[in-house]
């Protein structure tokens, strides 16, 4: 969900660049010069330069392309609460989450708690906005909607509707997915499902 | 005009420090609230319901939490002594290399104050690993900031803090002046600019903290 967040605000931009795919289970040397201390994904490269960890990333695209559809406000308390909530997303959100599909019985079902608990924080810190960034869409957004192409795998896994739990949260998903740079970078629910199920089925966690 | 400033922390938590380092660069004065964390405020749980930590710095009234973010609405709010730098890149370079420290960094050196036996060993290594990034960023350098300390200087002073201590405590050393000249140094000129030595901890007091938080690890049983 972190290589769609940089997609998605390079389209919000309008910013064209090449692509480039990468296997993580066998990393190019490209990609092990461009990050060697984390060698992960995203990666931008920007006039040779690399960045690296993606809320970082869309920060420098937001800076570098100011002038065109800003991700963050002006206001500096507005801008500390989006940081605020993206590291929460980052350490909270994507933990619970990760925790739902690579365990089992009672340490999934405490997984499944805290996810909820998480969404339905930020479900509170939406309130009745279209959006996170309020009227338009923004950083905290770009932050948050690329994990909707995981809610699938994990309501399946962790037997639970999202939609139940959060249906403000759902209605704000469904929103984004209205925007173009959203539809486009966004990853196929089923397809990301069926890799996990299958993680899961190989590393014996599912017995 | 005086700000409505408010700072709660610890008088020892390192994050706290960066702020406190932070708001003396800027020449700003605040109320400090000094907390224990065993025994929380009412009002730490007002401001911060989401972590219930330290610190937290309200301006005017409101919130800010997370060291990191704090030390970017300072900068923000605050234009005089700059602490991250303008250009974009660089921007990106300073937040990259605060949360490599916060997440890498800090866990080997404090699985390595932790451990013991094979594990110790382990966390040594991975914290030699991670310091070797570290020291190739102060080339041509005398603090992360340039010729000033600014936001990464600030985000790793802990190590400044605390390398010593733990060193001390467990009588191993984590950077030898050898290995990494440049931290090494650094650490030094961290350490003995006046505006961080006036406000760092006392050093007995530090290590006495650290030596009981140290102790429920050494009675684990290694296996």
């Amino acid at each position: 969900m972190f290589g769609m967040r940089v997609r998605v605000a390079l389209a919000e931009k309008g910013i064209e660049y090449e692509r480039r795919e990468d296997n993580l289970a066998n990393k190019s040397q490209f990609l092990l010069e461009m990050n060697p201390i984390h060698k992960k994904v995203p990666v931008l490269i920007h006039n040779k330069k690399p960045i690296c960890e993606s809320l970082i990333i869309v920060q420098y695209i937001e800076e570098v392309w100011k002038d065109k559809s800003p991700l963050l406000p002006s206001d500096p308390y507005q801008r500390a609460q989006a940081r605020f909530w993206g590291d929460f997303i980052d350490k909270k959100v994507y933990e619970s989450g990760t925790k739902i599909w690579t365990t089992k019985g009672e340490e999934l079902e405490k997984a499944k708690k805290d996810f909820i608990e998480s969404l339905k924080l930020l479900e509170g810190e939406l309130g009745d906005e279209p959006y996170f960034g309020g009227e338009e869409f923004g950083y905290l957004d770009v932050a948050l909607i690329t994990f909707y192409s995981w809610f699938h795998a994990y309501e399946t896994i962790g037997d639970f509707s999202i939609e139940q739990h959060c249906p403000k949260l759902m209605e704000w998903v469904k929103r984004c997915m209205e925007r173009e740079s959203v539809s486009k970078s966004l990853g196929d629910p089923h397809k990301i499902c069926d890799f996990v199920l299958m993680l899961r089925k190989k590393y014996g966690i599912d017995q | 005009m005086a700000e409505d400033l408010k700072l709660f922390r610890t008088w020892s938590s390192p994050y706290s420090l960066r702020i406190v380092h932070a708001l003396k660069i800027k020449g700003l004065e605040y109320d400090t609230v000094l907390e224990d964390l065993s025994n929380k405020s009412e009002s730490l749980l007002k401001y911060n319901p989401i972590h219930k930590k330290v610190p937290i710095l309200v301006h005017n009234g409101k919130p800010i939490c997370e060291s990191l973010v704090i030390l970017e609405y300072i900068d923000e709010t605050w234009k005089q002594s700059p602490l991250l730098p303008q250009d974009p890149y660089e921007k990106a370079m300073a937040r990259f290399w605060a949360k490599f420290g916060d997440e890498k960094v800090l866990l080997s050196i404090w699985s390595a104050f932790t451990s013991q036996g094979k594990e110790q060993e382990e966390a040594i290594a991975t914290t030699a690993n991670n310091l070797k990034f570290i020291e190739e960023q102060l080339k041509g350098k005398k603090f992360f900031g340039g010729e000033t300390i600014g936001y990464l200087d600030l985000a790793f002073g802990w190590m400044a803090n605390l390398i010593s201590i733990f060193e001390e405590i467990c009588n191993l050393k984590l950077v030898d002046a050898e290995l990494y000249p440049l931290l090494s140094t650094w650490m030094d000129n961290f350490s003995n600019d006046p505006v961080i030595k006036e406000l760092w901890p006392p050093r007995d007091r530090m290590v006495e903290k650290f030596k009981a938080m140290r102790e429920p690890y050494l009675s684990k049983v290694i296996v």
